[in-house]
């Protein structure tokens, strides 16, 4: 069908709201906003109930041309179905295990080869750009997918304040390990703490967003809070979660997944149906929610926008 | 234990073996079963059907240890168990990743190693189900139903590879357990079999077995 096959990136205002967007979801989201406004009230007025409690909604927020037209995933499984190993193996660990998580205060040490290396704190981050909703499909290398409408900037945005040097040709990001708030990170899975990289043009691409919130408010814990990354063309595992340090480097930052199973996860990761995991086929995937399969695209659907960064390479090699 | 106590804990098995089942039907038809619906079913019947393997397996060195030799009473079914939960395991693989075109499974099969594991798994199940009626034991011999049945252990092991081979790194405890509790009763029957065949002096007396009573 044509909403499966085209990768449509459209400015916003061309695109009513209703298109985007699944109008229950919407209207959900309305309630809840007038619900946490009128209080016990809610109550009163026999509004139906919200299943999860939901976050602080964050203010002005505008709609990004980055959106893509398909069926938003439903917020109670983009938040309940996630893997954040720090906070346990299973899907529904991270949903029960994350209230652990302590998001204030939180600083973000951005360092390495940057003319102005710099603390941020994140209420310095969330002032630091215009918030922007951008609707994007999440592939996990597991072979399922979602679709989020993510809030954030991209990241370029801070990296421009930092002024990276001409010897930044890559940007490592380490996610916080701490054996207080994250149960797991007691068992060493995988070499803790969490870290992943993208080469310097990925991290400056527009579409690669520095996310603060999904779904209207503020990014839940067990999604990556407070502060996440979004690389929508690549694994979900690339997009790494509750990021303490951003470090621009000169050599490729070998990722957590990489010293784990390096014939398995490479640096690149980008999402290629024709590339399979050694274990599994890429080809296809589940939409969360859906029964049958459908195609995975080259890039997730958004080689248009980012195919030219890996002109001439062998993508099969550079998985 | 009398035949109808017997008949009574049958009876009793056979509907608690049931529910894993039943469960999911209900979450299913009350859209209850997470936000991967397939998912959920695929591992809760992949999981049960290792479980039910598992009690199967586990009622020889029980009946063994405990000298309860009733237990042996409820093997066929655990066995059947094993394989009915093992069946749905496959539809929902068949089913919901090829919507049951056969040819498409069949080149899934063949191009990732856990499914060709896990479909080499059910196939070796399928003879074992077939054979499980005391009329096959009859026409087989018991010697040679047994001898068929013993790829049961080669199931086991297909099992756990399976298992290994699907998880990232991350969820390895699930197949690590299993493959340990595999290990211990295939462990105790090598071990029983060693001590069988040892010379007499090392003997020490052969643990007091009744005799299978196959057909009734």
């Amino acid at each position: 069908m044509i909403r499966q096959k085209a990768m449509l990136i459209r400015a916003a205002s061309a695109i009513p709201s209703s298109e985007i967007t699944n109008p229950a979801l919407y209207a959900d989201r309305r309630r809840f906003l007038l619900a946490s406004a009128a209080g016990a009230l809610a109550g009163g007025l026999g509004l139906p109930a919200i299943a999860a409690p939901r976050g602080e909604a964050l203010a002005d927020v505008r709609k990004s041309a980055w959106t893509v037209e398909e069926k938003l995933t439903p917020y109670e499984s983009a938040t309940t179905y996630n893997n954040f190993y720090e906070f346990g193996p299973d899907k529904d660990d991270p949903a029960k295990q994350a209230h652990r998580l302590k998001v204030r205060p939180w600083s973000v040490v951005v360092e390495g080869e940057v003319a102005k290396p710099r603390t941020f704190a994140i209420e310095d981050i969330l002032k630091l750009a215009p918030l922007e909703e951008r609707v994007y499909r999440f592939r996990c290398v597991e072979g399922w997918s979602m679709v989020v409408p993510w809030i954030g900037f991209s990241l370029s945005e801070l990296a421009r304040r930092v002024e990276p040097t001409s010897n930044a040709k890559f940007v490592e990001f380490i996610s916080l390990a701490d054996r207080e708030q994250m149960p797991y990170v007691r068992v060493p899975l995988l070499d803790w703490p969490y870290s992943e990289g993208l080469r310097i043009d990925e991290a400056m691409h527009p579409l690669t967003l520095l996310a603060v919130g999904l779904y209207g408010e503020v990014l839940p814990k067990q999604n990556g809070a407070p502060l996440r990354l979004i690389v929508p063309w690549k694994y979900g595992f690339k997009s790494a979660k509750s990021i303490v340090k951003i470090r621009f480097v000169r050599e490729m930052p070998r990722s957590a997944w990489m010293k784990s199973a390096p014939q398995e996860y490479g640096f690149y990761s980008n999402v290629n149906p024709e590339v399979p995991h050694p274990r599994w086929s890429q080809a296809q995937e589940r939409r969360l929610g859906e029964f049958g399969k459908r195609k995975t695209l080259p890039f997730n659907g958004y080689a248009e926008q980012v195919a030219a960064l890996y002109a001439g390479m062998d993508l099969r090699k550079n998985y | 234990m009398e035949n109808r106590q017997i008949t009574l804990l049958k009876g009793t098995v056979f509907i608690a073996a049931l529910a894993p089942a039943a469960q999911l039907a209900w979450r299913a038809g009350h859209n209850a079963l997470g936000a991967n619906p397939v998912e959920t079913l695929t591992h809760a019947t992949g999981d049960w059907t290792f479980n039910f393997l598992l009690l199967t397996l586990a009622i020889t060195p029980l009946r063994a240890i405990t000298g309860q030799h009733w237990l042996l009473r409820l093997r066929r079914m655990l066995g059947l168990f094993t394989f009915f939960y093992g069946t749905l395991h496959f539809l929902a693989f068949t089913g919901f990743d090829h919507a049951f075109d056969l040819g498409e499974m069949m080149r899934d099969v063949l191009k990732r190693p856990f499914v060709t594991v896990g479909f080499a798994a059910f196939v070796l199940m399928i003879p074992l189900a077939a054979t499980s009626f005391n009329a096959a034991i009859r026409w087989l011999g018991g010697r040679r139903w047994q001898e068929l049945h013993r790829s049961v252990y080669g199931i086991a092991i297909l099992a756990c590879v399976h298992y290994f081979w699907l998880v990232k790194i991350t969820a390895i405890q699930w197949p690590l357990l299993y493959t340990a509790a595999v290990v211990a009763l295939l462990g105790w029957r090598a071990r029983e079999r060693m001590r069988r065949y040892q010379p007499r002096g090392a003997l020490r007396p052969a643990p007091k077995v009744q005799p299978i009573r196959f057909i009734r």
